[in-house]
């Protein structure tokens, strides 16, 4: 399973990387195997590729990154700020799950743990009936990343339960030029109501880091999923996600990704919808310098009466570049649809870059839709009448920028976690809240 | 307090003040009017310091400083105050927050110590009574979704907390019912303590027989072209502008 192509180190280490740990965790061996195979065959996308003509990952995959850990001495105090008050926390450090540094809360109801607990446990099958099987792992990051696999968080809530606190996986990066693969799978069974929060922690200055991670989520009938992307690492880290969320009837999937920053930050998020489901998809990226944040959004609207609605909002400063490709589904037995979107975009600056694009494509006759987009700079007559009551523009142009992005911060429903993310919005917009 | 000489200005090359004359004294409300389009609300924009203006001619001195070397934060820090025509609705930016950086940011420029919370709220209570402004507006988004007669007031209602030297309400009084009037009037003769000075435009007299001038001045196509007293303003409520008109038209 070594096909060697140049230009390709990304391709040739994670291979050299995935062989030597096969055998690492014996029931995984069949699904990662299968997942390389594929992962070796194909290559890695270019600008040629539809989906990735704006982001070009030619840089990312022929840099050198290290897949060994060093043994690396991280306490709570260098996580502290990482950390949200009322939700649980499960830590990994560089790709190695930490139980000192944890702090969560499984439950007969609720269960959640690492991979390796729940192979160990009667979760086993449920693992591996689901593992690798809603992500396309043709994809050559979800190859790479299923094929990588020896760590990654399992939660499964069963029937009708609920689970008031939120959960983060924390993944701490301390050591340069690093992979880290986070693996995410959630299965929430019918009538459940859970809420999880995905963060990276850059720490001891370490640059040049990759993560590619992928997440897997079933809902149940009437569930009800709220999921949490906090996207702040710093302007050397390169991320690639793939998100992919399976909706059945009448069940809720809220996604929010707040973005600020990154080398190339490129998101995936996959929604298929069942029959009277609601499904929210909201987005903040703001950006500066030469940061560039591609988001990929797709819901599919597979049968009737169902709802979608997407709100993606950029600020761009400096000479950031952001994407955003929105693409709606309407299968022709989805009637009844409603499918909303929504992309604005604030440029701050007159070298900062939008490409927006959405997709409908829609099958069904009677349905709903619409979307619209918007790119440019803050208005003039705000910023006057602000001026004009003695406010200096720095500052007036910081309060309205936050008013702008305001309506996706108020999406987060868990207090907590919102504060934490208004105040990292402030802060990015150089309008720290006292 | 406001000496302005001359002062010419224009918008995409088209004139629009062709030299105006005015000397404002401390304490000293003056009032002026004129028909629609014939400059008023470019001249207080002017002043307050948009940026869409070209200033062509001219000076302003404001309390012995350069007015248009400023920003308009410096404007409004030192104490110039602009009521707008037009208050514009900002969402996602409540009234109070605003206030509150404005106030502060006005304090600081004056070498006084910024309000905290419990100060800030205060002073905040005392000066909603001067315009009777409804405390739900407080923590709403600036301006939206208020009423015409809500913005009105709540123009005033930053007037009084940010206390300026120097007061320009234009067309304050347009859409307001008489009582919403007389409300917003009694509001700006609360504020009337014989150091502020205050500049009204308006389109009718109906306001100045609430905030009574000490001048009043008529403009008409980028100039002044009548100055007079308070009877000024009544013989234009009774004849309307169009002598006025004749009188400029017939001396060209
Ligand atoms: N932004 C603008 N662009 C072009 N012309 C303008 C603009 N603003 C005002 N004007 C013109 O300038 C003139 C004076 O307008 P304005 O100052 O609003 O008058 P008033 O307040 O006395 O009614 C009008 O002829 C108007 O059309
Ligand atoms: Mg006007």
């Amino acid at each position: 399973m070594s096909t060697v192509i140049e230009n390709a180190a990304l391709k040739n280490s994670a291979l050299e990387y995935i062989e030597e740990t096969i055998e690492a965790v014996p029931e995984l061996v069949e699904v990662r195997t299968s997942a390389a195979e594929g992962f070796a065959e194909n290559n890695f996308p270019s600008i040629k590729d539809e989906e990735w003509k704006y982001t070009n990952v030619k840089q990312l995959v022929s840099s050198n990154y290290a897949f060994d850990v060093k043994e690396a001495a991280i306490s709570s105090d260098d996580i502290k700020g990482y950390l949200i008050e009322g939700v649980e926390t499960l830590v990994f450090v560089n790709g190695k799950y930490n139980a000192g540094l944890s702090n969560f809360n499984s439950s007969e109801k609720v269960y959640i743990n690492t991979f390796a607990e729940a192979l160990n446990s009667d979760k086993k099958e449920l693992l591996l009936e689901n593992f690798g099987k809603h992500a396309d792992n043709n994809l050559p990051f979800v190859g790479l990343n299923t094929a990588s696999t020896t760590e990654g968080v399992f939660i499964h809530a069963k029937r009708n339960a609920i689970k008031e606190e939120s959960v983060m996986i924390l993944n701490v990066v301390s050591q340069s030029n690093l992979v880290i693969q986070p693996r995410l799978l959630v299965i929430a069974e019918e009538g459940t109501q859970i809420s999880y929060v995905e963060r990276n922690a850059i720490l001891n200055n370490a640059e040049g880091t990759l993560v590619n991670a992928v997440s897997e989520v079933t809902i149940g009938e009437r569930a009800n999923v709220n999921h949490i992307k906090i996207q702040d690492e710093d302007q050397s880290t390169q991320l690639v996600t793939v998100t992919e969320a399976k909706q059945a009837d009448n069940s809720v999937y809220d996604n929010v990704t707040i973005t600020t920053g990154g080398k190339l930050v490129r998101n995936n998020l996959n929604i298929s919808l069942g029959e009277h489901c609601e499904g929210h998809m909201t987005g903040l990226y703001l950006l500066d310098e030469k940061s560039f944040v591609d988001n990929h959004t797709m819901v599919d609207h597979k049968m009737p009466n169902s709802y979608s609605n997407e709100l993606y909002k950029g600020i761009l400063s400096g000479k950031s570049k952001a994407i955003f490709n929105g693409k709606i589904f309407v299968r022709e037995d989805a009637q009844k649809t409603n499918a909303f979107q929504s992309n604005k975009n604030i440029l701050l600056s007159p070298d900062a870059v939008v490409d927006t694009k959405p997709q409908l494509e829609i099958w069904a006759d009677d349905v709903s839709c619409s979307h619209g987009c918007t790119v440019g700079a803050l208005d003039e007559e705000p910023m006057f009448y602000l001026r004009a009551r003695g406010i200096p523009e720095d500052q007036a142009r910081a309060l309205l920028t936050y008013a702008f992005a305001g309506d996706v911060i108020e999406k987060i429903k868990n207090e907590a976690i919102r504060n934490v993310v208004q105040r990292m919005v402030a802060n990015a917009m150089g309008y720290p809240l006292d | 307090m406001l000496k302005i000489n001359d002062l010419k200005a224009s918008i995409e090359d088209k004139e629009i003040l062709k030299g105006i004359n005015l000397d404002i004294k401390e304490g000293e409300v003056h009032a002026i009017m004129g028909p629609n389009g014939s400059g008023k609300s470019t001249l207080a924009s002017v002043l307050a310091g948009r940026e869409d203006y070209e200033v062509d001619g001219g000076d302003v001195d404001f309390d012995g400083e350069d007015l248009l070397e400023m920003s308009p934060e410096e404007r409004a820090q030192k104490g110039l105050f602009l009521a707008f025509q037009y208050p514009v609705e900002i969402p996602g930016v409540s009234n109070t927050n605003f206030l509150r950086t404005a106030v502060n940011e006005v304090r600081k420029a004056r070498g006084e110590e910024p309000y905290n919370a419990a100060n800030f709220m205060k002073e905040m209570k005392e000066k909603m009574k001067i315009v009777s402004i409804d405390k739900s507006l407080m923590s709403r988004s600036l301006n939206e979704g208020f009423s015409g007669g809500e913005k009105k007031r709540n123009e005033i209602f930053h007037m009084a907390m940010l206390d300026p030297k120097l007061a320009i309400l234009d067309e304050t009084d347009s859409g307001l019912d008489i009582d919403a009037l007389r409300i917003v009037a009694n509001g700006v003769n609360t504020l009337r303590d014989g150091n502020r000075s205050f500049v009204v435009v308006t389109h009718y007299q109906r306001l100045l027989d609430y905030i009574v001038p000490d001048f009043v001045h008529v403009l008409y196509k980028g100039k002044i072209v009548k100055s007079g007293t308070k009877e000024l303003a009544l013989e234009l409520e009774e004849k309307g502008y169009d002598w006025i008109i004749q009188e400029v038209e017939g001396n060209n």
